[in-house]
């Protein structure tokens, strides 16, 4: 029996934000699938968390049209707030509260029936490792506790959609390793936008990763398919001595497309570290080494170079937007 | 969140401390010499002290303190609206307000308990005085939160409040002395400063006149300044 496809968790077409003069979000068009975990980067002052506002009901867009599970932002806003567990940047908490009587309260705020607020606070607490300090006053606690309690709260009423900004800014790599963790197994029965600095964060985390500069998307799509899109090629690395004049000739055999990027300086071995470099997204890596040594070249080591996403990060946001826009209109154009 | 909060607790003690005060100092006077009138009506008469230090005090942070720290952000992402928010947080003050005024009834039954005397407690005006702050509360809070929801800045909602409230009371009183309003062109704005007149309504009040008109004036000051505070935290989002 086919099965009847769920509306989209968030679906964001032709967004607009406007502050006074100044275009926060400039026409952002995406749209998330139940389940996913998805992580929104882009530099200081881009617009994600104007956007994240804007998802969350709290502000008003200038234009465009957003929903949550199927339901209008701005023509029921109830209705997506209660589907809606935020947690908005710098993490605001009432510093006199105790952290049970917070959950407590965030409960009754968001109508989870008293009966069942006991239990599910309990499990909230153990799921966040938050039981040790459950009667302190949270002006008094750490960082790290305060963000567990905000990632607490968000996911206190088990909403379908999940959104926090920046949710392990400030944390120890302890800390970190345990809200990632907490967010892997949100996978699936929630879906979760998160944005972040941390990319390494964001890479092990989600499953797409939007870009977005300036108020527009400059790249969207799972890690791997940025790098591609983005970097566009694959780098290898060899530290090889021998006659490296046939080098160019060899790599020429296994593929055309592959060549020298960079060479080093030899060491005292006679080794060069020698960067290469090739459209072609396969792994050559065996070829390349089987081919070096059979042209009698001592190669000592070698190695795919990955780029990470800070490298797609960079390159995606240092292009404007024109560059973005004019692809579609160079591919759809007369 | 106003119970979790020291500054609660300070106002109440702040407050019972001065009005125990007065209260003591008015006995002293009759200790001394009869009075004209009873112990309540000068105890009530002084209402404006207290209130002015009070109100403040209960109302600055409410809606100051949760822009400042952004949890208003927080807030207004439940299915909680604006308007909830807004009436909530009057609520809880003025169910504090009329908490520590009703507080000050020990002090009677102190007086009943030790004197003897039966004509210092006439009941007519120490209802009439409650009924009057609890009628005047009704508007002293709402103006409160109004100014709390104007600013950031605890203090300036405090001060703000305190001096709205000090140009209601006093600035009434001196309008209505005023000479220059005697003109026959601004009697109509004459008649609105002589209804509006907080220290008259307290005399009504105490002498056990409860004018519906004067009823009227609280309520619908309270609900305009309420408006305002909404329209106020809605308006601050929507040009942020």
């Amino acid at each position: 029996m086919p099965e009847i496809p769920q509306k989209p968790a968030i679906e964001v077409s032709h967004l607009v934000k406007t502050y006074a003069g100044v275009i926060a979000v400039n026409d952002i068009s995406f749209s998330v699938p139940r389940g996913e975990i998805i992580g929104f980067l882009g530099p200081n002052g881009a617009g994600k968390s104007t956007t994240m506002r804007i998802l969350t009901g709290y502000l008003p867009a200038t234009s465009g049209h957003v929903s949550i599970c199927g339901f209008p932002v701005a023509l029921d806003p109830d209705a997506v707030k209660r589907r809606v567990g935020y947690m908005p940047e710098n993490n605001p908490l009432p510093e006199e509260m105790r952290v049970s009587e917070y959950l407590y309260f965030r409960g009754r705020l968001k109508e989870v029936p008293r009966r069942k607020l006991g239990s599910r606070i309990d499990e909230v607490l153990e799921l966040c490792d938050l039981k040790r300090v459950r009667h302190r006053i949270i002006g008094k606690l750490s960082k790290g506790y305060r963000q567990r309690v905000g990632i607490a709260e968000s996911v206190l009423a088990e909403p379908p959609v999940i959104i926090m900004d920046e949710p392990t800014i400030g944390l120890d790599p302890h800390q970190i390793l345990i809200v990632r963790d907490l967010i892997a197994s949100l996978r699936g029965r929630m879906t979760v936008l998160i944005s972040s600095h941390i990319l390494p964060e964001i890479e092990m985390t989600c499953d797409r990763v939007l870009i977005i500069n300036q108020g527009r998307i400059v790249a969207q799509g799972t890690p791997a398919e940025l790098r591609h899109e983005v970097l566009g090629q694959s780098a290898y690395e060899i530290e090889a001595a021998g006659p490296l004049g046939s080098l160019p000739f060899i790599l020429g055999s296994i593929d055309p497309g592959l060549s020298v990027a960079s060479e080093g300086p030899a060491d005292e071995h006679g080794f060069r570290t020698i960067k290469l470099k090739t459209l072609n997204d396969e792994d050559a890596g065996e070829a390349i080494l089987r081919a070096c040594l059979s042209e009698g070249l001592r190669v000592r080591a070698l190695s795919r170079a990955q780029p990470t996403l800070e490298d797609v990060f960079l390159a995606a946001t240092r292009r404007s937007w024109d560059a973005v826009a004019e692809d579609p209109k160079a591919a759809g154009g007369p | 969140m106003l119970l979790v909060s020291p500054s609660t607790y300070i106002a109440g003690v702040a407050f019972l401390w001065l009005m125990g005060f007065m209260f003591t100092d008015i006995l002293e006077q009759y200790s001394k010499a009869a009075q004209a009138e009873s112990p309540a009506s000068i105890f009530f008469s002084v209402y404006f002290l207290p209130v002015i230090f009070m109100v403040p005090l209960l109302t600055m942070k409410c809606l100051a303190e949760e822009r400042r720290l952004g949890t208003i952000e927080t807030l207004l992402t439940t299915p909680v609206t604006t308007t909830e928010v807004v009436l909530g947080k009057y609520g809880a003050a003025y169910l504090l307000y009329l908490t520590f005024w009703g507080s000050t009834s020990g002090l009677f039954y102190i007086l009943k308990r030790f004197a003897g005397d039966a004509r210092l407690l006439d009941p007519g005006p120490i209802l009439g005085g409650y009924l009057f702050i609890a009628v005047s509360g009704l508007f002293f809070v709402a103006i409160g939160v109004f100014a709390s929801s104007l600013s950031r800045n605890q203090a300036v909602a405090g001060i703000l409040c305190s001096t709205i409230l000090i140009a209601i009371i006093f600035g009434g009183k001196y309008l209505g002395s005023a000479a220059w309003l005697d003109r026959e062109a601004l009697a109509p704005i004459k008649a609105a400063v002589d209804y509006a007149q907080i220290s008259q309504h307290f005399q009504d009040f105490t002498r056990g006149v409860v004018d519906t008109r004067e009823l009227l004036f609280y309520v619908s000051g309270t609900v305009l300044a309420l408006i305002f505070s909404i329209l106020s935290v809605e308006a601050k989002l929507l040009h942020s």
